[in-house]
């Protein structure tokens, strides 16, 4: 089956384990302020592929990949889940690892959507997810959209048992807020296949593709987060999680 | 028959095939300790190192402070034996020699050509003494004269308009690396008489190839002479073997010494030295002679050395090199074809240099890297990089099958047997600029003069890609043909008027050589082709219908995205060329070969070839080597490194290289903000005991 991508990376180091062939696929329904691929969310426009293509770069790339996988990221790909579907379902045929980035934001626990979800994470070995605020109404502020089904998806995910990496970006005057750090990090300690905390420092290097696509830019007054604050977020969200794992035994 | 009686400085060693001829690889063989382990043996820089190299970073900020260069001789003509004993600071050197009597004063080396050397004297505010001038002018012909005499009218238009450039007409050749470790190991009498054996042995029937040889032999055998006398200046008799390691250092540097004395060619490397000292620390730690403190001491002392041999240059020269290159390319590790690893200590040792001393760019510690190195070296070598950005890497497991495994890398990516092959260096020619040539006629784009052949040109509005292949064949027939005779010109006169008898006394009588040729500017020529292939391609004459620029109408494959469509005509044009070159004569019976490879000077080429129809325009950069053209690799760098890594080796056996970049946060996860393989689990109750 075809689907709409922006771009291929044959070289990602950050997006998953090992050196990645990482896909960024077509569309997204959030507006994140920060965001630095805006020219990711229209769902018009992007280069259709199919599936067997996307394979076929992987496998010309393959001996500089051998620790790492495919990662599929956006974008929001879950827009797209058939073809991820398909894409994974290839992939682990071939025996190569799969990650998924995502928002989250399409989860449901609807019979017909969850089925959706259910085969795609059988063929799903890492869930990287992007929790934006762990605050509601803070989420809708920045995304335009609410965080109920970010928060219900990784639940659902620690349910399944899969491996789950959480991202968060740290945004000054945004994020970067010890209360939320500290409630983000209590809720994910909730969740027993956690594997990785990634964060990661808000910086405004999106910039000039607002410009070049004639769109404001959100943050132009908020300054880019230094690698000590994030270090210093990251503390504090390792504390929330440790804070949850005190309650959970006692 | 009498047994032979064994030098005394030998003893410990286990004898072989080596012990009764020169063969430097059979002793490493017998006698080297392969090492797997990690790097906490190595030892700290010493205080005697510490203050040395201080006195050495003093002269070095000099040397800035007064514009780049501290000293030049402008009088004495460098010879092995021309000047007395130099030192930083006698007492605290433990290996000594310089190039003058001062160090980073800079040697007059006028055998290549005056004018180069007096040009490299004025620029930098010196003048060469009159009498030298005369001399080299009147009475003794250098290198760059006798190949003025001989160049055809063409070939200097190729030259003026560089379509052939960088050659080495006017400055030594450099690319040759005497097996300096011969010296350390049988002494010079040996290496002389060995050299007088080979004489007594040669054809006596005088035909020109015979009266040639027999020539360098006599001379080569003088220049040991001399080798022997520039260690006595010193105060040491080389004329034995090597008794220790502090000696093997020594005398190994004596003989580097000695060439860069005699000759200051583009590229003087050192060759494949560590694990060949190995053996010699390892026998003085085992006799309890010395410490690991002292062993890193002499490596220290001895790359220190290394990293101040300098040449007098002219401005342009190093603004085409972008620096002051001296390319002391020192080859580590690599593995034997019995499957040993040749990773020793020693190995190490050099690494760790970049440590004790800090990072430099000489020597060029190059690692020959194998799948199958030691994982420890294999850490080391990563830390090292991440370090110090000055390590450089090639693939062993390539080379080691067409050359063996005691080769070396001459400059950057010029392999070669030590002691046993040679190369003339041959610059390259520009092969973006024959498309061109291609398509106007033989016309140049930027002198608007008739260079090439006065083929027809490509008429009408648009580029049709059978009418232009068609057309740079005949273009690169005509190109292979000249480039190729004028390196015959140049070789020829550099071997009657700037021999290098000191590098070649220490090699085989009987030496491979390999003729190297380059190519530049494959990107623009594979995307160019590409464009008129599967895009349209206008073309915009002036007034005199010469194709000046091109518009690219529609979207086209782009080298550099694993995209085979045009990735293949790149491998296609290596292939075609390399063959062009194989149909000619080259000079001495040598074998061509051909690298894909520009560091800087692609910079100083594009500043010279017109718009081409890729969209390239006039005066912007080539792309360095084999890499795509910039920014139009838009898949990631593994699809890149992919297009590159299809360019066949053996159409392009003199070296492909890769300049490759990346800002450390595109390496990977940071630590200090990443927290991976969380357990939460154990974290649990971790917590929860208190």
């Amino acid at each position: 089956m075809n689907g709409y991508i922006h771009s291929i990376e044959s070289c990602g180091t950050v997006d998953g384990p090992g050196i990645r062939y990482v896909v960024f696929m077509q569309g997204c329904p959030m507006r994140c302020k920060y965001c630095h691929n805006p020219d990711t969310w229209a769902y018009e426009g992007g280069k259709e592929v199919t599936v067997e293509e996307i394979m076929c770069g992987w496998e010309s790339c393959k001996e500089f990949l051998g620790n790492g996988g495919i990662t599929v990221t956006g974008g929001e790909p879950l827009m797209q889940i058939e073809f991820v579907t398909e894409l994974f379902e290839k992939a682990k045929q071939r025996g190569v690892h799969t990650c998924l980035d995502t928002s989250g934001i399409t989860f449901s626990r609807d019979g017909r959507t969850l089925a959706q979800f259910d085969r795609l994470l059988k063929s799903t070995d890492i869930v990287m997810l992007d929790i934006k605020h762990i605050d509601n109404e803070k989420h809708i502020n920045l995304t335009g959209q609410e965080n109920t089904a970010v928060l219900d998806f990784a639940q659902y995910i620690s349910e399944k048992g899969i491996e789950l990496w959480i991202r968060h970006v740290v945004v000054p005057n945004i994020t970067d807020n010890e209360e939320y750090l500290h409630k983000l990090g209590y809720f994910i300690g909730g969740l027993r296949t956690l594997k990785a905390l990634d964060v990661l420092p808000y910086h405004d290097m999106g910039k000039a593709k607002y410009e070049q696509l004639g769109i404001e830019y959100p943050l132009s007054d908020t300054p880019p987060l230094t690698k000590a604050e994030a270090a210093k977020a990251r503390d504090i969200i390792m504390e929330g999680i440790k804070s949850r794992l005190r309650n959970t035994i006692s | 028959m009498k047994p032979m009686e064994l030098p005394s400085q030998w003893a410990g060693f286990k004898l072989g095939r080596w012990s009764s001829s020169i063969n430097v690889r059979d002793f490493i063989q017998n006698n080297y300790t392969p090492y797997d382990g990690d790097s906490s043996f190595l030892a700290e820089p010493t205080e005697t190192t510490k203050a040395l190299w201080n006195e050495v970073l003093d002269l070095f900020q000099k040397e800035r402070e007064a514009g780049g260069v501290l000293d030049m001789d402008t009088k004495i003509i460098s010879t092995i034996t021309s000047h007395g004993a130099g030192y930083i600071n006698k007492d605290l050197e433990k290996i000594v020699g310089l190039q003058t009597d001062k160090p980073l004063k800079r040697s007059l080396q006028p055998f290549g050509g005056i004018r180069m050397a007096q040009n490299a004297c004025r620029e930098n505010g010196y003048e060469v003494d009159p009498e030298v001038v005369e001399i080299f002018t009147k009475y003794r012909k250098t290198h760059n004269q006798g190949v003025f005499d001989a160049y055809t009218p063409e070939m200097r238009m190729a030259r003026k308009s560089a379509i052939i450039t960088g050659l080495p007409d006017a400055y030594g050749r450099g690319r040759i690396i005497g097996d300096y470790r011969r010296v350390a190991l049988y002494g010079v009498d040996r290496l002389i008489k060995d050299k007088k054996h080979q004489i007594d042995t040669s054809l006596v029937r005088m035909t020109y190839e015979n009266i040639r040889l027999r020539e360098e032999l006599a001379d080569q055998v003088k220049a040991l002479e001399e080798l022997k006398e520039l260690g006595s200046i010193y105060g040491f008799d080389i004329s034995k073997p090597a008794a220790n390691a502090q000696e093997a250092v020594q005398w190994l540097y004596f003989g580097y010494l000695a060439a860069v004395k005699e000759q200051n060619g583009a590229a003087m490397s050192l060759g494949r030295t560590s694990t060949f000292l190995d053996i010699y620390i390892q026998r003085d730690l085992e006799r309890g002679i010395i410490s690991e403190s002292q062993a890193q001491e002499l490596i220290d002392h001895f790359i220190m050395k290394l990293r101040m041999v300098k040449f007098a240059r002219t401005p342009e020269y190093n603004e085409l090199f972008s620096g002051d290159p001296t390319w002391v390319t020192e080859s580590i590790g690599g593995v034997g074809i019995d499957g040993r690893t040749l990773v020793t200590k020693n190995s190490f040792r050099y690494l760790h240099t970049l440590e004790n001393l800090g990072s430099a760019p000489e020597p060029n510690m190059t690692v020959l890297w194998s799948t199958k190195l030691p994982r420890n070296f294999k850490v080391y070598c990563a830390e090292m990089s991440i370090k110090s950005s000055s390590v450089q890497y090639e693939n062993d497991d390539l080379m080691r099958t067409v050359h063996g495994d005691d080769y070396a890398i001459a400059c950057c990516v010029s392999s070669m047997v030590v002691g046993k092959e040679m190369q003339f260096f041959g610059a390259r020619a520009n092969l973006a600029k024959c498309l061109l040539y291609a398509i106007n006629g033989g016309v140049d784009e930027r002198l608007k003069e008739q260079v090439g052949p006065k083929y027809r040109p490509v008429a009408g509005d648009y580029l049709d890609y059978d009418d232009v292949m068609e057309k740079y064949e005949d273009m690169m027939d005509w190109l292979a043909s000249l480039y190729v005779n004028t390196l015959n010109v140049i070789h020829y006169m550099h071997d009657k008027y700037s021999y290098e008898k000191l590098q070649m006394s220490l090699h085989d009588r009987e030496v491979k050589r390999y003729f190297a040729t380059g190519i530049a500017g494959l990107s623009v020529v594979a995307d160019s082709l590409s464009a008129i292939k599967y895009a349209k391609v206008k073309c915009i004459r002036d007034e005199n219908g010469i194709v000046v620029d091109y518009e690219v109408e529609g979207d086209f494959p782009k080298y550099g995205n694993n995209d085979d469509r045009v990735d293949q005509i790149a491998v296609n044009i290596v292939r075609k060329f390399m063959d062009k070159i194989r149909r000619h004569h080259t000079y001495r019976n040598s074998i061509p070969t051909m690298s894909i490879l520009t560091i800087t000077s692609n910079v100083v080429y594009g500043k010279k070839t017109g718009n081409t129809p890729d969209g390239r325009k006039i005066g912007e950069p080539l792309a360095p080597g084999a890499n795509p053209m910039h920014r139009r690799d838009t898949q990631g760098a593994t699809a890149s490194l992919a297009s590159v890594a299809k360019l066949p080796f053996k159409h392009a056996q003199d070296g492909i290289s890769n300049t490759f970049s990346i800002v450390p946060d595109a390496l990977g996860k940071d630590n200090a903000v990443f927290m991976g393989e969380l357990d939460l689990d154990r974290l649990s109750e971790e917590v929860n005991k208190n």
